[in-house]
């Protein structure tokens, strides 16, 4: 307040220094960095924003949808052909396995209700369509169309027509976030193929995973299959995962280099089947009552008229 | 005002709501997928710096946040990251503002540059010290085709405030 009683004129108030905003918004961002980083609490606002901007997020998508139409548009003809003819050869080449597979799983059922063991659960899975890879430059993740109206759920495994892509990591109402196997922060339990050897296989960075924690002298050879041990409760057992590319036997530390690379298109686009949860509870016997008919919580049971 | 501080053309004033248009498509033009693509500017950066240097009262750190709060969304990142990112570049863009518009296109252009270097600078120390992979050199290119774009982009934003020019020779000024 000025000494004549008048306040200064508006054109001077500029609201706080510019030093003490930058230090406000500063530790603000900061605060949300480690909110985000360490605690993992800001899930809902991510939620709440991403569905908000949905819209707009699929206007954006238009100019790369057409670039990749007119693309195909001008591919040409002898490419379709020369692809068409491959899907029939492998077609032909899987069928005789595929039609085993059926006997064999219908034999495997038999055999497992003679043992009386519980019945493993069937694949079931949920074929989406990658759209895009997230532009984050420091992770390796990709959306794909299917969501958590479709029953996609955080934690649920990705596979494609060759082995596993990624897990899911973050679930929107439309759309899903699958972080990739290449992914530093993915790791996944796999088995050596050929001789049973369990290990854990992370995400390298690059498009390449390492295998984690294997001694020096662990029997591992160049080209050896990697597939998923099951151990974990997530990934089916069997599935093929990566193959060994290099193995760096230094006898200066006690675990060997193991760098392997994926075998499914991990980085490249197309369809992908999500898996359903493995750990849902067996199915129920038949004397009891299914779960539509169960009253929800909070309704009263009503009694059936005699 | 003028478009540099030493031409002797007058603008006519900003319009707010052309601001407020231009970084939302600027955030559009973010949105668009092209995942891995090197050289792709940061649009939203660029706007966002370019309005910071020319309107330094009206667009600055509030403005930067919330813009890179809603680019830590698109971009699944972590959250705050941009947001860091933006308001440092807020801050350095309207400090440096008095000075930038005193030179011409293109060495306002080499002023920015480091501007937007450090922004990425920032961005990959605050996902690096998480234990994020090193995007690699070639990421680093976004911030140069920003740089090539700064002269294209002033013409661009400041077209609405140029009035024609009319020689007067009766007029004083």
């Amino acid at each position: 307040m000025s000494v004549a009683g008048h306040a200064p004129p508006p054109f001077f108030k500029r609201g706080p220094a510019p030093l003490v905003r930058l230090a406000f918004f500063v530790s603000l961002s900061l605060i949300l960095l480690l909110a985000d980083l360490r605690f993992h609490t800001l899930e809902w606002a991510r939620l709440a924003v991403a569905t908000v901007a949905w819209p707009l997020q699929r206007i954006t998508w238009m100019p790369i949808d057409a670039a990749g139409d007119a693309g195909a548009y001008f591919s040409r003809q002898t490419t379709l052909l020369r692809e068409n003819e491959e899907l029939r050869r492998r077609q032909l080449g899987t069928a005789n396995l595929l039609l085993r597979q059926q006997h064999l799983e219908l034999e495997n059922k038999r055999l497992r209700a003679l043992l009386d063991m519980r019945a493993r659960l069937p694949a079931e899975g949920r074929i989406a369509e990658i759209l895009y890879a997230a532009r984050d430059p420091f992770s390796r993740r990709v959306i794909i169309d299917k969501g958590s109206q479709h029953g996609i759920a955080a934690g649920q495994a990705v596979v494609d027509d060759i082995g596993v892509i990624g897990q899911v990591a973050r679930v929107f109402p439309l759309t899903a976030e699958v972080l990739l196997l290449t992914d530093k922060d993915q790791a996944i339990p796999v088995e050596v193929q050929r001789n049973g050897l369990r290990a854990v296989l992370a995400g390298a960075g690059a498009g390449m995973m390492e295998l984690r924690f294997l001694a020096a002298n662990a029997e591992i050879q160049i080209g050896d299959m990697l597939v998923t041990s099951g151990l974990d409760g997530v990934y089916l057992p069997g599935l093929p995962v990566a193959k060994v590319a290099k193995i760096d036997r230094d006898s200066s530390y006690s675990f060997a280099r193991i760098t392997c690379e994926p075998l499914a298109g991990v980085e490249r686009h197309g369809l992908a089947l999500v898996l359903g949860g493995r750990l849902a509870l067996p199915p129920q016997p038949d004397d009891a009552p299914s779960i539509a008919e169960q009253p929800g919580r909070g309704k009263r049971v009503k009694k059936k008229a005699p | 005002m003028q478009p540099i501080h030493s031409s002797r053309r007058i603008l006519l004033p900003v319009r707010n709501w052309f601001i407020v248009l231009t970084l939302f498509l600027a955030l559009l033009l973010n949105l668009i997928p092209f995942g891995r693509l090197p050289g792709i500017p940061d649009w939203v950066a660029l706007v966002l710096a370019f309005w910071c240097v020319h309107q330094p009262l009206k667009v600055g750190m509030a403005a930067g946040f919330v813009l890179g709060l809603a680019m830590d969304v698109a971009d699944a990142s972590v959250m705050g990251q941009h947001a860091l990112a933006y308001v440092l570049l807020a801050f350095a863009a309207a400090g440096w503002s008095r000075r930038v518009l005193w030179f011409p296109l293109s060495q306002q252009a080499l002023h920015v540059l480091p501007m937007f270097l450090g922004m990425q600078l920032v961005m990959m120390v605050a996902r690096m010290l998480s234990g994020a992979e090193f995007p690699g050199v070639l990421w680093f290119l976004s911030s140069f085709t920003a740089t090539l774009l700064w002269h294209p982009v002033t013409y661009l934003l400041l077209t609405p405030q140029f009035r024609p020019e009319d020689k007067d020779v009766h007029r004083p000024i």
